[in-house]
């Protein structure tokens, strides 16, 4: 695990060298549409091969694309999810050969893109720049088929097999800027990237099943330094992955560098069960893509009116739910991160609206309730419990277990409580039974006041495990060491 | 988004084309020309381009590029599927099928 | 029916089996007959489509019958150049790549002809991938001008040209690029139009340079071209580069005559490199149109000259482009392992694209697509493609300009009559053959070619230009040349 320190800098271990590791994210998301970008064939995954194609989206001879209207606005809603400004755009052909693309040119946006300048924060306050979010088509699947052994592996293969279903299917490129500094804020921001794309509704982001790819460009330098050579890591298939990626090829990269080594400027591959990224094609290769604008299509120049209707539809994100859930708590916005990304955040906020302490709503939410319960939880009842537990009425113990109950029947705490015999001990109650037991442990007391503070810690448990035996569990841990103190003091 | 290597640096002032520009645009467009058709195409090509120095050597300065006759902007269609092509009609064309895929020899290189 | 005349006009022909007078079938067996009997001699066609031509008219006639109108068209034999698609039938591009290749689907323009009752009578022989301007570099062999079969048709629609110059069907479709209709329009003497860039929807036709592309028909009297084009003209939602907007119909004006037009010579294309026996029929058509009350005067588009080097950058890489996808992967030639096979290990994709590509595609196609490629590179762009792009804006504004004073602009179509076939090798001076055509397709405007005379037997065609959307007006000084000038007849005509 590479050590990363406050500055977020890493020290070699072989040389104490301080380097600083920079990553550019690029993630290709496919557009939750109907239908393919150009052409209007199913937006379908799992289908039998060639089953949703069509001259468009074959790239026949002769045919010609025509653009979804809903990939824009769901482009731009993406875009203005991200702060980015809208711009008028065209579209570009990037050109060159691979089997899957029917055309052996791509239609993407290159010196006009859709969506510029943006930013997203992480939940911890960080903020990703984001350069630009563009709309592009994706290509066809290639499936390598070999003889004997080999698990599909290019490099095993005999032949190769080719899907055009996937070609065409609309994606949007988000590409960040290199503004992280550690594979934490990496994963952060693929996490926070996802929550936005599935609030606005605009792909279902699963890096599993290819809806979400995420690339990462990492360099490493000398503080002060300017950017080093950077290598793009690819077939990176979940955030684990992600992660275990960037900080293999920040150790490669500074392990080539201290031994007087270059990097190449390269795309890598990342081999999951090797644990390693790999080099991919020879630079001989490098592709001069030959940009030109696509003279198949128009330009694109949205209405401020659709930019303004977008704006106003959008929903709240998650930074934003974030924020409102710290002013109301009054706490930091990381702390209540995990609320959000629960979707659990609405319930915080509106039992802390009722009346609920807001620190006990949280800590109940995060630990005591699983998501499906939540949906039917009212907040009211979730007010009403915590502010039984701030009053003495119930202990956290209790606390829970009621919850449960709340979760389970949907009833209020008060019923559930009494229902439970979990009444309110009387203080004075609760004192004559400490008394008690002290009175029938007069040599532990005398162990407990002669104790110093380490003694004490242990020999409190004692009389407290007493007491709650006493009270068949009812008694509040924190009233039982007020009490005890107390008397402590007296003595 | 990956950056188009130069692969070829930019042409001094007047250069003609050359031999090995000829090779390389022919590779690039994944055409094999013997050495014939190197000698042969090159000057062909030369001349074409020599022709052009005129637009080369004009001075256009703010003149905005024109890539389409008409200021058309924003042509979308409706996000509603329909029909797709019968695949057996596609695959009968196809060089080499099977299991409902398009066959290819191996692919070596990694996807750009 | 049989016993009528079979007509030879479209119009006539449709007006006549839509009355129930002349049976589609006897109209179409009649042109396979011409062909039958003179198409060695000329090999317009790469497929003549005997039986689907019957089939089409058999359903044509079974309209009629049935007492319904077929359409416009009714019974029409056409010639369909073939770079257009039709469905389940060979679309070659003349190229050995996309030999016997049949497309899963029909071009826009080919359901509409077919909506509207014509007869699909053949695909016809083209420059492989419609570059070029003779028709020499058709992979299957060159046509013959009918009107001297030692000649060249022009191209590249050449053999749409001579299939009507023949007189094997009254009309056909070609494809303009940078002239590849009226140039061989002009060699056969024919009519031959290129309408206004998105008046016609470029769906279905094979993509030479999309941002140049025009379909355009063919036919020996101006009437029939104005017929072809009133039904293949529109909006189609399947090409994003469509006008959106409905088109004036050209067919009701036509007769209206040019009286108070002001129409202008294009100076720079009047001048050297201009046969002067061409520029003669230009100044003849000048005093045609001054007798039928026109006002002509000299027109300058000085940026015309330049027009030739801003082609020859910007269409070779729309072409570079749009032909990568020949690459033996989907459909088309595909060229397995050979024995003499250079390098080691399994026969890879990337070299099967190669020598697909290779063996699939002729000299003129791999001059412009490195040509293409080239302009495009890194480094390159700016210089080239780039530049050109912007020379064509000012080609657009001298346009404009000249507009300003005329309603319609008039020129030469090619700078000569046909030369004969093998007389041309160079590429460059097979180039100058589009010196007064293709600045029409940089602006996107429409212009069209009219048969105004001959020179040693040999036709000459002069150009009339519009601007956007004039193919009304264009059409109307159409017909006051042809009233002008002694038809020319069809090489070889129907039996009546």
């Amino acid at each position: 695990m590479t050590v990363v320190d406050r500055d977020n800098l890493i020290t070699s271990p072989t040389t104490g060298d301080q380097w600083e590791l920079v990553v550019g994210l690029e993630v290709h998301c496919e557009l939750a549409t109907a239908t393919k970008i150009f052409c209007s064939c199913p937006n379908q995954f799992g289908d039998e091969p060639n089953t949703n194609v069509c001259p468009v989206c074959l790239g026949l001879p002769g045919s010609l694309p025509v653009l979804n209207h809903q990939v824009v606005e769901l482009a731009m809603r993406i875009g203005r999810a991200l702060q980015c400004t809208v711009e008028p755009s065209v579209f570009a052909r990037k050109n060159y050969f691979y089997p899957d693309m029917p055309k052996d040119y791509q239609v993407s946006q290159y010196d006009k893109p859709t969506n510029v300048e943006g930013f997203l924060d992480l939940p911890d306050g960080f903020r990703v720049g984001i350069e630009r979010a563009h709309i592009e088509e994706d290509t066809g699947k290639n499936t390598h088929v070999s003889s004997g052994s080999g698990g599909g592996r290019i490099h095993d293969a005999e032949y190769s097999l080719v899907d055009y279903n996937r070609a065409g299917v609309p994606l949007v490129e988000i590409v960040g800027k290199p503004d992280i500094r550690t594979s934490e804020h990496a994963k952060a921001y693929v996490d926070e990237l996802r929550a936005i794309l599935l609030a606005i509704g605009a792909s279902d982001a699963k890096m599993e099943e290819g809806s979400m790819r995420a690339d990462a460009n990492v360099s490493v330098r000398h503080p002060g330094d300017p950017l080093g050579k950077r290598c793009e890591i690819k077939n990176v298939n979940s955030l684990r992955s992600l992660g275990r990626a960037i900080e293999y090829e920040a150790r490669r990269q500074i392990d080539l560098l201290e031994s007087g080594e270059t990097i190449r400027q390269e795309t890598r591959h990342w081999d999951e069960e090797g644990g390693r990224t790999r080099p991919g094609r020879s630079k001989e290769d490098a592709d001069d893509y030959r940009y030109f604008q696509e003279p198949d299509l128009v330009p694109l120049d949205p209405s401020a009116e659709w930019i303004a209707a977008i704006d106003e539809s959008l929903p709240t994100l998650p930074a934003q739910r974030r924020s409102l859930l710290a002013q109301a708590a009054a706490v930091d916005p990381s702390a209540v991160a995990l609320h959000v990304a629960r979707g659990l955040d609405g319930l915080a906020l509106a039992a802390i609206e009722a009346g609920g302490d807001a620190g006990r709503v949280l800590n109940h939410i995060e630990h005591n309730l699983a998501v499906e319960g939540a949906e039917s939880l009212d907040p009211a009842h979730l007010a009403a419990l915590v502010t039984m537990e701030v009053q003495g009425d119930l202990t956290a113990t209790q606390a829970k277990t009621v919850l449960a109950e709340m979760v389970a029947s949907g009833n209020d705490p008060a019923t559930i409580a009494a229902a439970k015999g979990f009444e309110a001990m009387d203080t004075s109650e609760l004192e004559a039974i400490v008394d008690g037991i002290i009175a029938d442990n007069p040599d532990d007391w005398a162990k407990y006041v002669g104790a110093d503070d380490k003694g004490r810690k242990k020999l409190s448990g004692f009389f407290t495990g007493k007491v709650m035996q006493a009270t068949k569990g009812q008694a509040d841990g924190k009233a039982v060491n007020a009490i005890l103190a107390h008397r402590l003091a007296a003595s | 988004m990956a950056e188009p290597s130069a692969a070829t640096p930019a042409p001094a002032e007047g250069a003609s084309l050359t031999r090995d520009d000829v090779a390389h645009v022919a590779h690039l467009a994944r055409l094999n020309l013997t050495d014939a058709e190197l000698d042969l195409f090159t000057p062909q090509l030369a001349a074409v381009l020599e022709h052009a120095q005129d637009v080369e050597a004009l001075d256009v300065g703010d003149v905005p590029p024109m890539s389409h006759p008409f200021p058309l902007v924003n042509v979308l269609r409706p996000d509603e599927v329909q029909p797709c092509v019968d695949r057996d009609e596609v695959l009968a064309v196809a060089p080499a099928v099977e299991d409902g895929r398009f066959r290819v020899p191996p692919i070596l290189g990694e996807e750009p | 029916m049989s016993g009528s005349a079979v007509p030879t006009t479209a119009a006539a022909i449709a007006n006549a089996v839509r009355a129930g007078e002349v049976s589609a079938v006897d109209v179409v067996d009649a042109h396979l007959a011409v062909i039958d009997a003179h198409e060695a001699e000329v090999h317009a066609f790469n497929e003549v489509l005997h039986d689907h031509a019957r089939a089409t008219a058999a359903e044509v006639d079974r309209t009629v019958a049935a007492g319904g109108d077929p359409g416009p068209l009714a019974g029409v034999p056409i010639a369909l150049k073939d770079n257009l698609c039709t469905r389940g039938i060979a679309t070659t591009c003349s190229s050995k790549i996309l030999e016997g290749w049949r497309p899963p689907y029909d071009a826009t323009v080919v359901q509409l002809l077919a909506g509207a009752g014509a007869v699909a009578v053949g695909k016809t022989n083209l420059d492989e991938f419609a570059m070029g301007s003779s028709t020499e570099n058709s992979a299957f062999g060159a046509t013959r001008n009918p009107r001297d079969t030692a000649k060249v048709p022009g191209g590249s629609s050449g053999g749409s040209a001579a299939a009507v110059a023949a007189g094997f069907a009254p009309v056909s479709l070609g494809s303009d690029t940078g002239g590849s209709i009226r140039q061989p329009a002009s060699f056969c003497g024919v009519v031959g139009v290129k309408p206004t860039y998105g008046a016609v929807s470029r769906y279905g036709l094979v993509a030479f340079a999309s941002s140049l592309d025009q379909i355009g028909p063919f036919s020996a009297t101006v009437e029939d071209s104005a017929l072809i084009l009133d039904v293949i003209a529109g909006h189609d939602p399947r090409d994003s580069t469509s006008i959106p907007e409905a088109l004036v119909p050209i067919t009701p004006t036509l007769g209206d005559g040019v009286d108070g037009l002001r129409i202008g010579i294009v100076s720079e294309l009047m001048g050297e490199g201009i046969d002067p026996a061409v520029t003669a029929r230009v100044q003849a058509a000048a005093e045609a149109f001054e007798a039928a009350g026109a006002k002509v005067g000299e027109a300058s588009v000085p940026a015309v000259t330049y027009g030739l080097s801003a082609y020859y950058l910007i269409a070779p890489a729309e072409a570079s482009s749009n032909l990568a996808r020949y690459d033996g992967v989907r459909y088309g030639l595909r060229v397995d392992a050979t024995a003499d096979r250079q390098g080691s290990g399994p026969w890879t994709t990337a070299e099967m694209m190669a020598a697909t590509r290779t063996a699939g595609f002729g000299a003129e196609v791999k001059r412009r697509i490195m040509l293409g490629t080239y302009a495009l590179s890194a480094g390159y762009y700016d210089a080239y493609y780039g530049k050109a792009l912007k020379v064509r804006t000012l080609i657009a504004r001298d346009f404009d300009a000249a507009y300003e004073q005329f309603d319609l602009l008039l020129s030469p179509t090619a700078p000569s009559t046909a030369f004969g076939l093998g007389d041309v090798s160079d590429p460059l001076t097979m180039y100058l053959n589009d010196v007064c055509t293709i600045p029409t397709n940089l602006a996107g405007h429409p212009a069209m070619s009219v048969p105004f005379g001959t020179a040693d037997g040999l036709p000459i065609g002069v150009q009339i230009l519009a601007p956007a959307l004039g193919e009304p007006t264009m059409f109307r000084a159409a017909a006051v040349l042809e009233a002008a000038v002694a038809p020319l007849a069809p090489t070889w005509e129907v039996a009546r």
